[in-house]
């Protein structure tokens, strides 16, 4: 599955719109098979990094290898990859298997491989039967499908895809998901995803490259993303948590509003001012004698699979997460296992918090 | 009409009855008559007889050539405002629009002035020590002025079908291996066809009924079925078969319309 | 290297476009009455124009011919135009193929058709005549500007004014009307420049005493047109790109200052 080749290397690419740095200085090495989300707001690069993989934009610096040939100025069709467009970019005035079959008959493939090909991409994406209709006749979803068919018959190495279920409803969404994460298994291709919405891309990644504003701020696995962000934006980006300023007092040892908890980070020094990030799941909340801090319940919401609890302790408004309900006005204890207790440093400036921290 | 809102259409309603069907009626009740008002098919009939139709077929090949350069002239033109940055594009556009503001009878005659035997051209032609242009009163003449007249509404249908094309889906024809040319036969060629066939419609009707530009610029000797028609009713006061050739060209013009529109249809095999 | 081909293509077709814009407003200021030749430059006939009542009454008949047409075609196609977009399917096709007969078909069969109705009713033909045909051949502009920004208005904004207790004749004046304003106002000039452009339907719906800068040139270009006439038509040319350039500009400052204060409100 999974190999150790690297298939593409960005090599210290950085480009700009009209003297706004869109990357700067960026590496990025993508595996053979992999399942790589480049996740990130609006504007971060994400989309830039992906069109310049595809071949519609030139880097100003750096270079793009494709197994260790240079591609950065090759032009798109001569690229062995493929593209799955937001919003599709269907050929409406051709037919579902003229789409299909674009492609392939560019590279004059004969008549029966490409027959063959059509009943097998359409029969993979689960639309059997559709290849008369009209790509307008078909929903979002269905057209969406017919995108990712018309761009795998033709073999690529690599498949990007640009933000593909942002068009689609919530429910057509979790499905697609799903289909793609199936689709990827029976390809046994690289897949390069571009998402904004950090659940797509923690349910379908082998890995997650976070980026904002034309850095990357942290390279991992989604468990790894998850529970050990490298820095606020991290944390605050990928769902929600508690981000407090702390001091480090000692290895093992961190103090939070006044109150000392225990901890399994060490080396920041001592007395080192840091930020820790709780995820609102893994506060626990008990009879405030037996919490390390105390605080009163301000909110509650009634969530479907837990509560989402608002507690004010030490003047900080934790957010809570749990199955069992705490009245409004309920005295709490507020207690957190060592282990879920994530410590980074803080940014020195401004201008280190929109890089990130860098090692 | 039960919505009180439908009632707003009333004034249009009675308007375009009277302003627009029931002259249409006219020109078939004179038409199919004779003077005394007894049906005959004769004013139809007379498109056959040696001038009317010499006049209609040169206006029907004048139309064509006229049509066919303004194809050549815009496409191109369309595609390189379209493809220029948007900021650009709509000020470029504004230019092409431009010259339509000055009166198009003016506009027309400028063209003699230019096209003189000791008009502008010929006077800069000799100055280069190049042969003069003689086109003035002759068909090509004709043919420049509808060019001319109506480029514009050639630019205008094809540049708005041409931005109007997703740039995704032009990348995603480069992306499926297409080079440019390709991509221009197989994607954006078809796809701005609406667009032509407007700008076929809207330059190929005023040309095959003009009778101002032939009497321009064709100096009255040359007939186009628009001039006959013209006569018709003006000078020699014979509504009858002047109805009678208009109801043959507006046969012409629905039959320009349904070819078009039938291309459009057929087209739509790609490879 | 392509992209001094495409600048010389634009360069070229310009010129085209041009070169009789050019000729005419060079003959405005030629001081020789003959087009064949360059007699000097003078700015005479920008004075004599003005003393000159065949040219002044053309102009003056074109004018108020034009904005009487597009005031009424603005009415009653913009009413229309309400009336279209929510009426039943049936009754809409009857419009929309009324609507395109005079888009579609020739000005000259258009202007025959009504010369023939004007006989029949054995009205006078003159001013009344010329404004009824161009009230005609107007109104569809008018439909077809207003109709696609009725289509693009958001109806639950009416709905919503409804709701609040608008009535819906004042929900209308508060909320449609504001957003199909630019559709009307486009549409009524541009039956103003068709008016003002138009020579083949006035040409048979006109009688012999009324003449329009169109009809006035047409017969002039006969005996010989007055340089007066260049004058004009140059004047005319400058107001009409002075006045676009500043239609287009002012909105367009409104929008970015729209935009700056959108972005205020946002963050």
């Amino acid at each position: 599955m999974l190999t150790d080749n690297k298939l593409i290397q960005l090599d210290h690419i950085s480009k700009s719109f009209g003297g706004q740095l869109v990357l700067d200085d960026l590496d990025l090495y993508i595996r053979e098979n992999e399942f790589i989300t480049l996740l990130g707001p609006s504007g971060c690069g994400k989309t830039t990094t992906l069109r310049i993989l595809g071949g519609f934009e030139t880097p100003d610096q750096g270079t793009v290898y494709f197994d260790g040939r240079d591609i950065t100025h090759l032009p798109p069709n001569k690229r062995p990859l493929n593209t799955v467009f937001q919003k599709y970019a269907l050929f409406t005035h051709m037919t579902i298997a003229e789409n299909i079959a674009f492609g392939m008959k560019i590279k004059n493939k004969p008549k029966t491989y490409i027959q063959d090909k059509i009943k097998y991409a359409l029969r993979l994406v689960n639309l059997d039967g559709f290849e008369d209709r009209m790509p307008d006749s078909l929903s979002g979803g269905q057209q969406q499908r017919i995108a990712i068919a018309r761009a795998i018959v033709n073999e690529p190495k690599v498949l990007l895809l640009d933000e593909p279920l942002g068009a689609l409803d919530l429910k057509l969404r979790q499905d697609m998901q799903y289909e793609l994460i199936r689709l990827k298994n029976e390809l046994g291709i690289t897949f390069l995803y571009v998402t904004h919405d950090q659940e797509e891309a923690l349910t379908m990644s082998d890995t997650i490259v976070v980026m904002n504003q034309g850095y990357i701020q942290q390279i991992g696995t989604p468990e790894k993303i998850y529970n050990e962000p490298e820095n606020a934006f991290v944390a605050d980006f990928i769902g929600d948590s508690n981000i407090i300023s702390a001091t480090m007092i000692d290895d093992y040892l961190v103090e939070i509003l006044g109150a000392r908890f225990k901890s399994t980070d060490a080396g920041f020094g001592k007395n080192k001012p840091v930020d820790v990030v709780i995820r609102p799941e893994d506060v626990e909340l008990v009879d405030p004698e037996e919490g390390t801090l105390q605080g009163v319940v301000t909110h509650v919401i009634f969530k479907g699979v837990h509560y989402e609890m608002e507690v004010m302790a030490n003047e900080h408004e934790w957010l809570v997460q749990s199955t069992s309900m705490f009245p409004v006005g309920t005295k709490v204890g507020i207690k957190v296992d060592p282990f879920n207790i994530q410590t980074m440093h803080k940014p020195e400036s401004e201008d280190e918090e929109a890089i990130g921290v860098e090692e | 009409m039960k919505n009180k809102k439908d009632l707003l259409s009333l004034p249009y309603f009675i308007w375009s009855a009277g302003f627009i069907i029931i002259p249409l009626c006219m020109i078939f009740f004179y038409g199919f008559t004779d003077r005394d008002l007894h049906f005959t098919f004769a004013n139809i009939a007379s498109i056959t007889e040696t001038e009317n139709i010499k006049a209609l077929l040169i206006s029907i090949l004048l139309a064509l050539i006229a049509t066919l350069i303004c194809i050549l002239l815009a496409y191109p033109l369309a595609m390189i405002i379209a493809g220029s940055k948007l900021k650009d594009s709509g000020f470029m556009i504004f230019v092409f629009i431009l010259p339509m503001w000055m009166n198009f009878l003016l506009r027309t005659l400028a063209w003699q002035t230019l096209l003189e035997k000791n008009g502008v051209i010929n006077t800069i032609l000799s100055k280069l020590n190049l042969p003069a242009l003689s086109i003035i009163n002759t068909p090509y003449a004709i043919v420049l002025g509808m060019v001319y007249n109506f480029l514009p509404f050639m630019i205008l249908p094809i540049y708005n079908a041409l931005i109007k094309i997703d740039p995704n889906v032009i990348n995603a024809a480069r992306d499926l291996g297409a080079n440019s040319l390709q991509t221009f036969l197989y994607v954006i060629f078809p796809l701005s066809i609406p667009g032509l066939i407007s700008g076929i419609t809207m330059v190929s009707v005023p040309a095959l009924t003009t009778f101002v530009i032939s009497d321009m610029l064709g100096g009255g000797k040359i007939l186009l079925i628009g001039n006959v028609i013209e006569q018709e009713f003006k000078q020699a006061n014979n509504w009858h078969v002047g109805s009678g050739l208009s109801i043959v060209l507006m046969l012409f013009i629905l039959l320009a319309m349904g070819l078009t529109a039938k291309y459009d249809k057929e087209g739509g095999n790609y490879f | 290297m392509r992209s001094v081909a495409k600048k010389a293509y634009i360069v070229l077709i310009l010129l085209l476009l041009y070169a009789p814009i050019i000729t005419l407003v060079t003959l405005s200021f030629n001081a020789s009455k003959t087009r064949a030749k360059w007699g000097g430059f003078t700015l005479k006939w920008y004075g004599s124009m003005f003393r000159n009542d065949a040219i002044m009454h053309a102009l003056y008949t074109t004018l108020v011919l034009a904005i009487l047409s597009a005031l009424i075609a603005t009415l009653i196609g913009t009413a229309a135009a309400i009336a279209m977009n929510t009426m039943k399917a049936r009754f809409r096709m009857y419009f929309t193929a009324v609507t395109n007969i005079p888009m579609l078909n020739a000005d000259i069969v258009t202007g025959i058709s009504l010369m023939l109705l004007f006989l029949a009713f054995d009205a006078a033909f003159g001013f009344r005549t010329v404004l009824l045909a161009h009230i005609t051949f107007n109104i569809p502009y008018v439909i077809l500007s207003v109709l696609p920004k009725l289509k693009q208005t958001n109806r639950s904004v009416y709905e919503a004014a409804l709701d609040l207790g608008a009535t819906p004749v004042y929900a209308f004046y508060k909320v449609i009307l504001p957003d199909i304003m630019p559709g009307i106002i486009s549409g009524f000039f541009l039956s103003f420049t068709m008016s003002l452009d138009d020579f083949i339907i006035t040409h048979f719906s006109k009688g012999p005493g009324l003449d329009t800068l169109s009809t006035k040139i047409y017969t002039e270009v006969k005996k010989g047109i007055k340089p007066e006439m260049y004058a004009l038509s140059t004047l005319m040319f400058a107001t009409v790109l002075i006045l676009v350039i500043v239609v287009n500009y002012i909105p367009d400052a409104d929008a970015s200052k729209k935009q700056r204060s959108g972005k205020i409100i946002k963050e």
